[in-house]
């Protein structure tokens, strides 16, 4: 470590505690940075496509979780290095903003990264990389929206959109049953979706799973599903027409939140309460019979007494339904959530045609469906799975699937996949360097070659020779002029990808490659790394 | 330049082979470790947890087994997730489950030896378990409208099960009871109406059903014994100290005399609820908490029989037996329903007393009292028969139902061989390894009992090579037997369940080409 002296050769001290602190400077930070970041691209490499592999994760208590989300993966690794901290960090924010191609963003990354070493071994300065690969970025964003098509749909077809969807399946575990996923991932966006303002809103589609069964019983529920049964054992399993009084006060005696002291000293005040009480418990039930409410909702427990009473009054009561679920089973049957039984008036109910309950498998779990609601505009998709890590990955998938739904519903430009939109970039960037002075030319280029990382770690993964591949696709689209042409993963016998039918969305691409970018461009401008060493 | 770290310290990765290596290694561990379990003459396992006490359990069911294991490869706790969806869907095959798939990813390892890509293996394995199920399906028989034979398929069933747990001395004497106790359900499949007592003492022969409801409960003291045409109230209420709940409120007085008269007071209300509650014209009242001696003393001057902390689930099933509702407030005598049943009696079984409700209204419920010379063994008889209920009831609700003795197996191997050699490419590979691993549950069976399993499961093949051949493995005289004709069935549902499952699970497991294992949370010493 460098050190600074004063006049009579006492060291200044810089840094606090500097001894004990590591600290990489100029080129080594670097190439350590982008090692760090090649590291992180390598692991998820392999899962990339319809034929990558999964990543099964340990988690620190256990619990294993087998994915090929980029995304999950990310998150589950707990890395330590900081570079490696903000790969993740890339992953997640294509999680948010688009939901589809997390893995290949980090891939992206790590080929840039990849490329920008070369080109720093060669003494071009890092910035003028990062502005290069700037440049480099705006043209294939461009040539993207270019090679963009408009993809036409409504809401009687639905087809287009289901191919989409099917893509983003295929290279799930789930792609045994991609078909009926993606069209229950579909007809959900599109329950939800307001499509004059083109807006979805994903948090009305729940999505619930539950061991047991085959993925092919997975279905989409339109109204909303409860992990909760009936408080009473003896309360009726099907109510049709349901009303319901949606509560988040307790079937419990009042405890006033301000500070008080009710003191019992006499007998008579211990009768009056204690008419008081059974009063309370009556006015309460009957207030809910009274509006004219047969089923009702409660955020909060129940007393014995009120329960009984519930009971005998014939009202059907689920108690403890958790805050979200309560909101939308307001939202789905028009109901109003109500804090107080006072409040309480027949407009206020929530209105849905069937609720029952279901029983699933040998042991005693019970779901409360809420169907045929006032408002169909609240989803349900309910997984099935042979196991947990099954049921928890499909869910990640469906996540995957709807996003990208609502992102063609927002935008219905597409790309086509299997790395064709890659390819074409690459080439127009290739022939766009050789229109820039200077050294930024060596950044772009690299910047074309790095593209090319997708298509090939695409091929690689799909068992193709990936150089024979790629050059074979590269020149038949500059050939024919035909941006389509893509890695033919799935063997189906032709590199046209708009045959095969493999689309993604325009955004969620052009997302990529300008997180990719931007990450990288902050990476390569880190020259001085100061951490602590072993704590 | 390598990379110092990426991942925090004790965090370890292990990829491509070794990464596969070691899940393969994994499951096949598991599999083999409850495969001697498997087939009438599986032998059982002794388990011993780490607990206060060191209880042992011995047991010869898949899930059980699994569960109290404490295993640290990631592809093994995919097995041991398995069997446990297993055992909570359908209840029985939870060995056979994990047998299969790791059979499944023993054959996969020689292929990916064999340098076929384990995607390519994945795709062979879907069209095979697709074909195997398409088999089962045409196979299954369904005699759903015949209730005569109906039954009769449901005791194969049961027995066929029992036949491999430690009830099969007595399987048939069990497969009655258990048979008999799910009719009773009517199909409505609530197994919790299903009362097992276990009662350590005699024989398990004397295990036996009872057509009422058996409370483990004592009767108060001073209370009639026998009750005959009871009506009764199911009750949750607190018979202790009754306390005003409203308001937080609480007693505060300033003088002794105060004080008395409100313990007055209080008594005073405890006897008009018992008053109230005697007002429902009941002469037995059952309560899911405490009575405490003053009310009870009270319902015992009334003669109403009192029975104080009958548990959660005590309650709702003598609700649900005797037709009553739990009630909470009693205000309304007129409008509550009252349970009924003809005679309640205290009976003894060995030297415990227990309270018997017979000739109830509904009858849906009914007990099993399994009795047995050790806890262990009770154990065990509980879990079997518990398979065998749930197994029974899947029945019910789905009535297809197959041939046992390694007979699906041998026709889903038969039509899986055919498939593969129909399919061009590396895929056939994966179809007929596929099929070995089906055809190796039978030898496991015929291993586990003893005979020559390679003679035994050739003999099979060739048996299954004509057409509608009913042969699988006979146990008992360790030769090819017709399993029509010997009654051994199993039910459609499971074996369903099972392929699908082991299908999935290998699936998921042969994906997999990175293990990232974090580091595991520090937890405080507690030596």
């Amino acid at each position: 470590m460098a050190l600074a002296f004063d006049e009579y050769g006492r060291p200044f001290i810089i840094l606090r505690e500097q001894e004990s602190k590591t600290r990489l400077r100029g080129l080594d930070a670097q190439k350590a940075n982008i090692a760090a970041g090649r590291a992180v691209a390598r692991i998820l490499k392999t899962s990339l496509g319809p034929k990558g592999m999964d990543k099964m994760l340990q988690s620190p208590d256990g619990e294993v979780i087998i994915t090929n989300d980029g995304a999950t993966i990310l998150e589950q690794m707990d890395v330590d290095n900081q570079i490696a901290k903000l790969m993740v960090e890339l992953s997640r924010s294509q999680d948010y903003e688009i939901g589809d191609g997390t893995t290949g963003v980090v891939v992206m990354a790590g080929a840039l990264l990849e490329q920008a070493e070369k080109l720093l071994e060669r003494g071009i300065h890092p910035l003028r990389v990062a502005e290069g690969y700037e440049m480099a970025s705006r043209i294939a964003f461009e040539h993207l929206e270019k090679i963009s098509q408009k993809y036409e749909f409504s809401a009687d077809n639905i087809e287009p959109l289901v191919q989409t969807c099917m893509t983003t399946l295929s290279s799930k575990i789930v792609n045994r049953c991609k078909r009926t996923l993606a069209e229950i991932a579909v007809k959900a966006v599109l329950a939800v979706a307001d499509l004059e303002r083109k807006d979805v809103n994903l948090d009305m589609i729940k999505v619930e799973g539950k061991v047991g069964g085959k993925l092919e019983d997975t279905e989409l529920i339109y109204g909303i599903m409860v992990d909760k049964d009936m408080s009473h054992p003896q309360m009726p399993k099907r109510i049709e027409d349901a009303k319901i009084a949606i509560l988040t006060c307790p079937f419990e005696p009042p405890k006033p939140k301000t500070k008080h002291k009710v003191d019992i000293d006499s007998v008579e005040k211990f009768q009056t309460l204690r008419q008081q009480e059974v009063k309370y418990f009556d006015e309460m039930v009957q207030k809910c019979k009274d509006v004219g409410a047969t089923l009702v909702i409660c955020q909060w427990g129940f007393d014995d007494e009120a329960n009984h009473l519930l009971m005998h009054r014939n009202l059907p009561a689920v108690r403890w339904v958790g805050g979200v679920e309560l909101e939308l089973i307001a939202i789905a049957t028009g109901g109003r959530i109500v804090p107080r039984f006072q409040e309480l008036t027949p407009e206020k109910l929530g209105k849905a045609g069937v609720v029952r309950e279901k029983s699933f498998g040998t042991t005693k779990d019970r779901m409360l469906y809420i169907e045929r609601c006032a408002n169909s505009r609240a989803v349900t998709i309910f997984i099935r799975g042979g196991n947990k890590m099954m049921i928890e990955e499909t869910k990640r998938s469906l996540h995957d699937a709807l996003c990208v739904a609502r992102n063609l519903i927002r935008n219905n430009s597409i790309v086509y996949g299997g790395g064709s939109a890659e390819i074409s970039c690459s080439v127009a960037v290739e022939a766009a360097a050789d229109r820039y002075p200077g050294v930024e030319q060596y950044a772009i280029r690299s910047f074309a070659q790095a593209l090319d990382h997708l298509p090939l770690a695409l091929a690689e993964n799909s068992g193709l020779p990936p150089i024979d591949t790629l050059t074979a696709v590269k020149a038949q689209q500059i050939k024919e002029n035909n941006p389509f042409c893509g890695i033919d993963c799935n063997d189906v016998g032709t590199t046209n990808m708009k045959e095969q039918n493999v689309f993604e969305t325009l955004i969620g691409k052009q997302q990529q490659i300008l997180l990719a970018t931007q990450v990288v461009k902050m990476i390569l401008k880190i020259d001085d790394v100061i951490s602590p060493t072993d704590y | 330049m390598a990379v110092e770290r990426l991942l925090k310290d004790d965090a370890t990765e292990e990829k491509g082979e070794r990464a596969r290596m070691s899940s393969f290694i994994g499951a096949m561990a598991i599999a083999d470790l409850v495969k001697t379990t498997l087939g009438p003459k599986g032998m059982d396992k002794i388990l011993q947890s780490t607990g206060r006490g060191r209880n042992i359990t011995v047991t010869n069911d898949g899930a059980t087994i699994l569960k109290s294991l404490h295993i640290d490869n990631p592809a093994a706790k995919v097995l041991v997730d398995i069997s446990k969806v297993q055992d909570d869907e359908v209840g029985d095959g939870t060995t056979s489950v994990v047998v299969l798939a790791g059979e499944l990813l023993r054959e996969a390892e020689k292929l990916v030896n064999m340098k076929i890509h384990p995607m390519t293996i994945i795709a062979g394995y879907r069209m095979a378990a697709e074909c195997a199920r398409n088999a089962l399906l045409q196979k299954a028989m369904d005699n759903k409208q015949d209730s005569e034979k109906f039954r009769l398929d449901l005791m194969n069933i049961a027995m066929t099960t029992l036949s491999s747990k430690i009830l099969s001395q007595d399987k048939e004497y069990f497969a009655t009871l258990a048979v008999d106790a799910v009719m009773r359900l009517k199909g409505r499949n609530n197994l919790e109406a299903i009362q097992i007592l276990k009662k350590p003492g005699g024989s398990l022969r004397d295990s036996f059903l009872d057509e009422g409801f058996i409370l483990d409960k004592k009767i108060g003291i001073g209370q009639p014994k026998r009750i005959e045409n009871a009506k009764i109230l199911v009750a949750n209420t607190a018979m202790d100290t009754d306390k005003v709940k409203i308001y937080g409120a609480r007693v505060r007085v300033d003088s002794m005399a105060k004080v008395a008269e409100i313990e007055v007071a209080e008594k005073q209300k405890m006897r008009e609820k018992v008053q109230k509650i005697i007002a429902h014209g009941i002469n037995c009242f059952i309560n899911r908490q405490l009575i405490y001696n003053f009310p009870e003393e009270l319902f015992a001057d009334a003669g109403i029989l009192a029975i104080e902390h009958a548990d959660f689930e005590g309650i709702e099933r003598l609700a649900l037996v005797t037709g009553g509702e739990i009630a909470s407030t009693f205000d309304n005598p007129e409008s509550v329903k009252l349970g009924s049943c003809k005679l309640i009696e205290e009976i003894m079984i060995g030297e415990d007393r227990l309270i018997k409700f017979s000739g109830v209204e509904m009858g849906q419920a009914c007990t099993i009292v399994l009795r047995g010379s050790s806890a262990h063994v009770l154990d065990e008889a509980e879990r079997s028969l518990h398979d065998a209920l749930c197994v029974l009831t899947q029945t019910v609700e789905d009535s297809r139902v197959l041939l046992g003795g390694g007979w699906p197996e041998m026709v889903m191997g038969k039509e899986v061989d055919t498939l593969a050699r129909k399919t061009p490419g590396k895929r056939s590979h994966a179809i007929d390894a596929f099929s070995r691993a089906l055809q190796a549950i039978p030898t496991i069976i015929a291993d586990n009992a003893g005979l020559d399993s390679a003679e035994l499961v050739s003999q099979l093949r060739a048996e299954h090579h004509k057409e509608s051949s009913n042969a699988g493995i006979d146990v008992i005289t360790g030769g090819v037997g017709d399993m029509q004709k010997l009654g051994i069935s199993e039910s459609f549902k499971v074996k369903q369940a099972v392929l699908l499952s082991a299908t999935e699970a290998a699936e998921m497991i042969l994906r997999v080409d990175d293990i990232i294992t974090c580091a595991p949370r520090k937890r405080e010493d507690r030596m």
